[in-house]
């Protein structure tokens, strides 16, 4: 049985390599939120208020685009919904907590956590403390975006934009899937996926990124009846 | 008036994080959704790859000799054989500047 502070510690082991994009990204953001000629303290507090990476800059776009608040905001909730998806899976292992843990752990539930939590979960469903993982995951990308989007404002672009450091986004999440690309059945349901965003790209609000999930979970269902 | 509209989005995004959460118990799911749930880290996160590797900042898509596919594929390779997070990334980000600094230049 680990100790809390084992598993906070092994949350943060297992969250720190994707920083490898995160931080960057962040820089990114909030360089980009000053440069649209927004107020350096509002560009922050939405790292504060949303702590939605790529949501914040959509956020920013959109109404320095012109488009309505009401457009800029339900962007922000469809692109934010695949929490749902997270937190349905996440529910099996934080049953236990309390109705008050259950509200404050649920703030910082990002991709990348929820990805390395859930792989740790799997593997440690026994463990009593499991969501101290889920917390040093969460903590660890809270603290490296609040700095780096906070570099990002004060120093500006200082990251060279020839270096294309965007591409390392992908590639985190490329490292978070790869391992399943043995199994066919994964693979099937990640192609579906990847092509429904790109036909669904130009759908209202960003909605490709909540479209492609469903058609490829419904798709997943289908297998699973297969499979039998 | 913008303000206004970050926290509604805040609050929204909570929402997104904290519903499930809160509200799912373990009897509430059944086995055939749980097996379908297990999918859910391959069924969303190539949303945020394709899109981002094969769609410019214009919103049109790349050619197929663009340096990110390239990357791209070095990148599933080496994670595939690695088993590690690092070296994925690396590796992806090293072989598109080797194209676009070298060979593009």
């Amino acid at each position: 049985m680990l100790s809390k502070k084992q598993l906070f510690s092994r949350g943060m082991l297992d969250i720190a390599p994707h920083m490898l994009s995160v931080i960057p990204f962040g820089i990114i953001c909030g360089a980009i939120g000053v440069d649209l000629g927004f107020n350096p303290y509002l560009v922050y507090a939405m790292s504060i208020i949303i702590f939605g990476g790529a949501s914040q800059i959509v956020f920013l776009q959109l109404l320095s685009g012109g488009a309505s608040s009401l457009v800029a905001v339900t962007s922000v909730g469809v692109i934010n919904s695949r929490h749902l998806l997270y937190g349905a899976v996440l529910s099996e292992y934080l049953e236990k907590l309390s109705f008050i843990k259950k509200l404050l752990i649920s703030y910082v539930v990002v991709d990348q956590g929820f990805a390395e939590s859930n792989k740790f979960f799997k593997k440690n469903k026994t463990e009593q403390y499991l969501h101290y993982h889920l917390l040093g995951t969460g903590i660890t990308m809270w603290v490296c975006w609040q700095i780096a989007t906070l570099a990002g404002i004060i120093l500006g672009s200082f990251v060279p934009e020839e270096l294309g450091l965007k591409f390392a986004i992908p590639l985190t999440f490329i490292a978070i899937v790869v391992q399943d690309l043995k199994k066919l059945d994964h693979v099937i349901v990640m192609l579906v996926c990847g092509i429904s965003s790109l036909l669904f790209f130009e759908a209202p609000f960003k909605s490709y990124i909540l479209i492609s999930p469903v058609i490829a979970l419904f798709v997943a269902a289908l297998l699973l009846r297969l499979k039998k | 008036m913008t303000w206004l509209s970050i926290t509604i989005a805040g609050i929204l995004t909570y929402f997104t994080r904290m519903t499930m959460i809160v509200l799912v118990r373990r009897d509430l799911l059944g086995e055939k959704i749980k097996a379908v749930l297990a999918y859910v880290p391959s069924a969303v996160f190539p949303a945020i790859i394709f899109p981002a590797i094969f769609i410019n900042d214009y919103g049109t898509y790349i050619e197929m000799n663009d340096p990110k596919i390239f990357g791209a594929l070095v990148a599933i390779i080496v994670g595939y054989f690695s088993r590690n997070v690092i070296a994925t990334i690396f590796s992806g980000l090293l072989s598109y500047w080797i194209i676009i600094f070298v060979f593009l230049s």
